[in-house]
């Protein structure tokens, strides 16, 4: 399904905070109609390497390529230029706007017309490209005038990510995004990130959670300690091999890996 | 936690018609239907005062009533906005007595046009506001202690612009007819008509813009009934206040800002992200909404408005003096929106609730003077009002919160 030609691609990617190296030569890539899982232990440079492509902390060396072309991310902005959008674990929504004005925040549709002077909302134009956004993904929501915070959690996250397809991105981050929900809505946002790649989407997600990560990535791409851990088919490996990766186990005796293995079920629990 | 989430399964469970009327009365409790709340307690209110005197519910009285809102409605329009916001502004008082004081001076002193005064004044208010609301974004100083030493500064600049005489009185027609001009009993009717047949096309053109749009419409019979409503109350007011004196140019004014207000609030990028800066600054700022020039220009126009409504108090009063924007008008304007369902947390309100609370806090007022209550007793209603309000606000959030609903 996905094609050859990654859409995006870091090469020797470095970030130094200070003495701490968060990433170290990292290369990573995501093709168009892909979805690539993003694992590691904590501190292990997932969020550092998101925050590289998302413009929120500039890598100091290494080069992003996009579409082929050696590209700068420098600021958030140039990201959502390039057509990379973000979803952070904390979503940012606003509870008290419905699910239309959420959307739409910070490029609401204009009225055309005398309207236009005191800049008027086009509420009806703004509903129904909602409309049409959110049965496309087939994500169902009782009313798109629902204030957003009276929506369960897995309807909140499936909004954050509606909202960042509008601006039409080629490539979407999540950050967590199953996190903190229950079985039946982490399904709903699952099946979400599938359609994202129905739409041949490059899809990179973060998560703790490896049987959500087995579910719907193609790809395993671990990180340890800021470097590159392994990367793995998901269909063509198992949750030990990657728990094995994620915490530096792999070469070592069988025990080690279960009690790893078992302190990260444990994190999973939490 | 699982309690709420129960209690909410067993909700839903419930079917039909009673789960539509429960819905109905959460929401009056809860907030969303606050404004229904005020009105029902605004015709308690009326019918508590017209039976102990029954010259309260007189045409005289109530355009008396009008007349005695608007300036403090005025104020509050702006305090929405604040409010809006999450944050709060304890200057308007002393700014509305240093506008009109500016405007006296201009005017009497130094022969300046009533046009060019009045102006020069709003110029005032609006730099004062935009100066707090700069210095509170920019530097992060709560909105609470900017505008309370807002309040001491702009109190002194009061005094120090009247000069010893300590008072200055009004007299050019232009000025002091704001308040004291009625309009004849057909001009009443002319206004009447274009606020009823504006409703009715605000209302068709929605409906039809939806309906065209492919949206689920709301239901005609809705719309008809409110029509119907809005437009039974601006007839019965134009009569009541035909039957004295007329239509006061003053109300003309406080309604013109209210609905001028309410769109912008409602109906336009602006309001919506003033909303969205009270509901969560973060959400904002990343959607890349300008936080910081929306606190800016809010608090400009709270200080705009305050400056408005020191012009009508002083053209009511035909004087500006030490005492102008002093008293209780502060709290009154603050008061007022939070009574009428205003959140004070942020995120949650609407202009009309300016209005609506100046009109609740104005007949208590109105009413206790008409039963010759001690000033005693008057502060302490209103105080206990206010708490009230402030009480239900705080009940309906917590149950929000309680049910998810942040």
């Amino acid at each position: 399904m996905a094609s050859d030609a990654p859409l995006l691609e870091l090469e020797k990617v470095s970030k130094k905070f200070g003495p701490v190296q968060a990433l170290d030569r990292v290369d990573f890539a995501v093709r168009a109609g892909e979805v690539v899982a993003l694992v590691g232990d904590n501190g292990a440079g997932k969020s550092t390497l998101v925050k590289a492509i998302a413009g929120i902390h500039e890598a100091d060396e290494g080069k992003i390529r996009f579409e082929g072309n050696e590209v700068k991310i420098g600021k958030p902005q140039d990201a959502v230029e390039l057509g990379i959008a973000t979803v952070y674990q904390d979503l940012a929504l606003c509870d008290n706007l419905d699910v239309v004005a959420n959307l739409f925040l910070g490029r609401e549709e204009i009225s055309p017309g005398p309207g236009q002077l005191s800049r008027q909302l086009d509420e009806a134009d703004m509903e129904h490209q909602t409309s049409d956004l959110l049965s496309n993904l087939a994500v169902t929501i009782p009313s798109l005038r629902s204030e957003v915070g009276t929506l369960s959690g897995g309807q909140r996250q499936q909004v954050a990510v509606a909202r960042s397809l509008l601006g039409e991105p080629k490539v979407v981050l999540l950050d967590e995004p199953t996190a903190a929900l229950g079985v039946a809505q982490t399904a709903q946002v699952l099946s979400l990130i599938r359609r994202l790649r129905e739409r041949d989407l490059g899809v990179v997600v973060i998560s703790h959670n490896l049987a959500d990560v087995f579910e719907v990535a193609d790809r395993i791409f671990v990180l340890r300690l800021g470097r590159a851990g392994g990367e793995f088919d998901a269909q063509q490996t198992t949750e030990e091999h990657v728990v094995g990766a994620i915490t530096g186990a792999s070469s070592e005796g069988k025990a080690d890996r279960a009690d790893e293995a078992e302190i990260e079920a444990e994190r999973e629990e939490r | 936690m699982t309690e709420t989430v129960q209690s909410a399964e067993g909700k839903a469970a419930e079917g039909g018609e009673r789960d539509g009327r429960r819905e109905t009365l959460r929401r009056i409790v809860q907030g969303d239907l606050a404004s229904l709340r005020v009105v029902i307690g605004l015709a308690l209110i009326w019918a508590i005062f017209q039976f102990e005197n029954d010259r309260f519910l007189s045409a005289e009285n109530l355009t008396n009533l009008m007349l005695q809102i608007t300036a403090v409605g005025l104020i509050s329009v702006g305090i929405v906005f604040v409010l809006l916001l999450g944050e709060i502004d304890l200057s308007v008082g002393a700014v509305s007595g240093l506008a009109a004081a500016v405007m006296a001076v201009l005017n009497v002193q130094h022969a300046w046009s009533p046009y060019l005064a009045i102006a020069a004044a709003v110029v005032v208010g609006l730099a004062i506001g935009v100066l707090q609301g700069f210095l509170f974004s920019h530097f992060g100083v709560p909105s609470f202690v900017v505008t309370l030493a807002g309040l001491l500064a702009w109190q002194g600049a009061l005094l120090q612009v009247l000069g010893s005489t300590g008072s200055i009185n009004l007299t050019d027609p232009k000025i002091t007819g704001l308040a004291n001009t009625f309009y004849s009993d057909a001009v009443g009717w002319v206004f009447a008509a274009i606020a009823i047949a504006g409703y009715g096309a605000v209302l068709a053109i929605g409906y039809k813009r939806r309906r065209d749009a492919g949206l689920d419409a709301q239901s005609p019979t809705g719309l008809i009934v409110r029509f119907v409503a809005v437009a039974v109350v601006v007839i019965v007011a134009i009569v009541v206040l035909n039957s004295d004196r007329g239509l006061p140019l003053a109300l003309l004014i406080l309604m013109g800002f209210v609905v001028g207000m309410e769109y912008v609030v409602k109906m336009t990028r602006f309001g919506r992200h003033v909303f969205a800066v009270g509901g969560n600054a973060e959400a904002a700022r990343r959607a890349g909404i300008s936080v910081n020039g929306i606190r800016v220009a809010v608090f400009g126009i709270a200080g705009t408005m305050a400056a408005i409504g020191g012009i009508l108090a002083a053209s009511r009063l035909l004087a500006v003096n030490q005492n102008s924007g002093g008293n209780e008008l502060l709290l009154l304007a603050i008061a007022g929106p939070v009574i009428a369902g205003t959140s004070l947390f942020g995120g949650r309100g609407s202009v009309w609730t300016a209005l609506l609370g100046a009109l609740v806090i104005g007949s208590i007022s109105n009413g206790m003077d008409l039963l010759a209550l001690s000033s005693a007793v008057k502060f302490m209603v209103t105080g206990g009002v206010l708490l009230l309000a402030v009480l239900v606000d705080a009940v309906a959030r917590n149950q929000r919160q309680a049910s998810g609903r942040v």
